[in-house]
């Protein structure tokens, strides 16, 4: 069992926890992954990893409502226990291994969308830690549902908002800002990593491709086990078809597939809807008398 | 004398009852019966069945003590050779082990070697209790990598010895492929699994669960860090293999594995756990291995039509005799001498159908089975919703890709000899991460004889 030693709701259906789990702790690098089961009835879900601690042997995991087994865990309060956390899982961000020297003298952007947000904030701090200031654009539908734009302003180069509504920072989606940035600004960008919702991922890099700028992803693909057992993550990269556990979760932006991508992390939502509609009737007392809940 | 009747039959539940339940399909000898087919053995002079078997259980010895209703005899008669008796009389296949060797077999039928084997497991496992003798500890540790056959067989071994033992396993429930990949009507999970595990952790052998060697910790770091002696690597073959044909990544297009684990480690076939699992209404699984029979049966007890593709013919079916006979009943389908060389989608990409191509068998290959070559101008489709792929496994290249100086050869399996030594000093492998994906026997006896070497190596030390 592993310990939730903190939690913070950071929007009505998104949630940050700090798990007690040294020995992910120890092992965990920009870029990774955990699997979480929350209960002995729960599904195996991959979460990107939002922030770690080594010396104090904890992982920050930050969690969206999508399913009946996120809503769990999104449910539990600091003090209580989950049933299983693994990792880290997936290959480190590409950078980690390359030499301080040629990093310090790259620009780097990074374009977040929504709980996307999350695992990009281990990877701004890793490299401001080593004296890199990374550019970091921040999206989301509106100011509310931001998140961790305090933690990413603290260890970001320049922070940019963008908020569907315009009620934060910039009006309209990251690319726009991504456009304006780099063709009405002329900043100039070394790589780009975009980390949040696929649709999102798919049109940066898309952007990106006309800059000539390289572009790293980081996919979120369906997963059972997390350690290239199943095979659930096939994605195809350049023509080639990898898994996203052990070959990514960070991949060439430029060679995804992403409408393969998209239909594939699409291949349980009828299921999981339905899953999740009948938790809630019976939740509200809905006792069906012609079994279309089994 | 031995006795001249046919072979007991053994019980099983009804083909069409079972097809749409998860309960065990086998039910196994009760007393009487497996006294009646113990005294058909002839207890040959040279048993060829012991020959045949892959850690040579006294399997005459064992026999006579069933027929004399010793039990508990025989089960110590065959825990002198193997650990897990009720779950090897179940998996084994017997047919090209000891009951294919057995002298009966010539003009008629084989002793049930396998159901008395079973039957001494489940007997003893029934007993329970019995409290385990343990040589007092020698203080030396050593790590076992993986909770399946191998691991638990080694780790057995040598907390017998004196060791003390950690398995680290990577999923969170120990056991494996008896766990993951064997389905529920084959091997029991509750009754049949989980008492073997607590037999091992009975010896004092620790389990720590959701730890991936090659991730959350390495080789190098339990050797240099953790203070142990020595590792035994039996991380099993659990990479899924594709055929590389087009329409692969369509959605509906599942490797065995995912479908398999999704239903006996998350249970997806019980409402009250959260994890899915999609069946079409027509499933096509390819393959005709042991694995592949576990899904094709699955599939079918989820509610799909459900038929088995494979590319040579009946002869050839590498799973066991008994599951094709069961999937038959069961009413599984078979298409023999058909290869799938591309998967049919629709406009929303989820499968439509299986485009194959009829097959013929040419000349023996390196297996000496014969090859299959496709006949021209053969291709037809199947149509159905979702494709199951069943083609093998390989080993996993997590461990061996952080383990600096632990050589690997074909398909990334880890080099080690034949009592399990690989080329790092300290670190020993065995069972399907190093044969590629066989059977619970051999992985049990290669746990077992890395067990003695290890024992060799670390006592050399004391």
């Amino acid at each position: 069992m592993y310990k939730i030693l903190l939690k913070r709701q950071l929007t009505p259906d998104i949630v940050l926890m700090h798990v007690e789990a040294p020995r992910v702790a120890r092992s965990a690098q920009p870029g990774q992954f955990v699997i979480v089961r929350v209960d002995e009835q729960g599904e195996r879900v991959p979460l990107t990893i939002a922030d770690y601690d080594a010396q104090e042997g904890w992982v920050a995991i930050v969690i969206q409502t999508v399913g009946v087994s996120t809503r769990k865990l999104c449910d539990r309060e600091a003090g209580d226990e989950i049933a299983d956390f693994v990792g880290p899982l997936g290959r480190p961000s590409d950078f980690v291994s390359e030499p301080l020297e040629s990093l310090r003298k790259q620009r780097f952007l990074f374009v977040a969308g929504g709980v996307g947000t999350a695992p990009v904030y281990p990877q701004v701090k890793w490299l401001y830690e080593r004296g890199v200031a990374a550019d970091v654009i921040v999206g989301a539908k509106n100011a509310a549902t931001l998140i961790l734009v305090d933690e990413m302003r603290a260890v970001a180069g320049r922070l940019f908002l963008a908020t569907d509504d315009g009620s934060a920072g910039y009006k309209g989606l990251v690319t726009g800002l991504l456009q304006e940035l780099v063709e009405q600004k002329g900043q100039h960008y070394d790589r780009v990593i975009a980390i949040g919702p696929m649709i999102m991922m798919k049109f940066v890099a898309a952007a990106t491709r006309t800059y000539g700028i390289p572009t790293v992803v980081s996919l979120n693909s369906l997963m059972v086990d997390g350690t290239g057992m199943c095979g659930a993550c096939r994605v195809t990269v350049g023509g080639r078809t990898r898994f996203t556990c052990v070959d990514g979760p960070e991949f060439d932006g430029h060679e995804v597939d992403f409408d393969e991508a998209m239909r594939r992390q699409g291949m349980y939502r009828t299921l999981e809807e339905r899953a999740r509609k009948i938790e809630e009737e019976r939740a509200a007392g809905h006792r069906c008398r012609i079994g279309l809940d089994r | 004398m031995a006795n001249k009747i046919p072979r007991v039959p053994v019980r099983e539940q009804d083909p069409l009852k079972r097809a749409s339940n998860f309960e065990e399909v086998c039910y196994g000898y009760d007393e009487q019966e497996a006294r009646l087919e113990a005294t058909r053995c002839l207890d040959c002079k040279k048993p060829r069945c012991v020959e045949h078997c892959p850690v040579s259980v006294h399997i005459p010895d064992f026999i006579r003590e069933v027929a004399a209703g010793r039990f508990a005899e025989a089960a110590s008669v065959i825990a002198a050779d193997s650990l897990l008796p009720s779950i090897c009389g179940r998996v084994c296949p017997q047919e090209t082990q000891c009951e294919g060797a057995c002298i009966l077999g010539v003009k008629g039928e084989p002793v049930a070697i396998g159901k008395l084997e079973r039957f001494v497991g489940d007997w003893q496992l029934k007993q329970g209790g019995e409290k385990p003798t343990i040589a007092p500890s020698n203080g030396q540790r050593v790590a076992v990598i993986g909770s399946g056959p191998a691991g638990l067989a080694c780790a057995a071994d040598l907390a017998r010895m004196g060791y003390g033992v950690k398995i680290f396993e990577a999923l969170h429930k120990p056991g494996g492929v008896l766990v993951y990949g064997i389905p529920e009507f084959r091997l029991p999970k509750e009754r049949v699994v989980a008492p073997e595990i607590e037999k091992v952790k009975a010896l004092g052998v620790e389990i720590e669960t959701d730890t991936i060697a090659g991730r959350t910790l390495t080789i190098d770091s339990l050797l240099d860090e953790e203070g142990f002696g020595a590792v035994f690597i039996a991380s099993g073959a659990g990479l899924p293999q594709f055929m590389g044909i087009p329409g692969e990544n369509l959605n509906g297009v599942v490797s065995a594995n995912e479908f398999l684990t999704r239903v006996n480690l998350m249970r997806a076939f019980d409402e009250t756990y959260d994890t899915p699992v999609f069946v079409g209404r027509r499933t096509v699984v390819v393959g005709g291995g042991n694995v592949a029979m576990d899904a094709v049966r699955t599939a079918r007890r989820l509610g799909a039509e459900a038929t088995i593709v494979y590319r040579r013919s009946e002869a050839e079916l590498p799973a066991r005799v008994e599951e094709v006979h069961h999937a038959r009943e069961e009413g599984i389908q078979f298409r023999m001498l058909t290869n799938p060389v591309e998967v049919l989608g629709d406009e929303k990409g989820w499968v439509r159908g299986v485009r194959c191509v009829a097959m013929e068998l040419g000349e023996p290959d390196a297996s000496g089975r014969r090859s299959p070559v496709p006949l021209v101008g053969s291709e037809f489709e199947i149509p159905c919703e979702q494709v199951i792929m069943a083609l093998g496994t390989s080993p996993n290249p997590l461990i061996a890709s952080t383990t600096e100086g632990l050589e690997t050869g074909r398909k990334g399996c880890i080099a080690a000899d034949e009592w399990g030594q690989t080329s790092r000093e300290g670190v020993f492998a065995g069972g399907d991460a190093v044969t590629g994906a066989a059977t619970v026997i051999l992985a049990m006896g290669a746990g077992r004889k890395a067990a003695q070497a290890i024992d060799r190596y670390l006592s050399a030390k004391r």
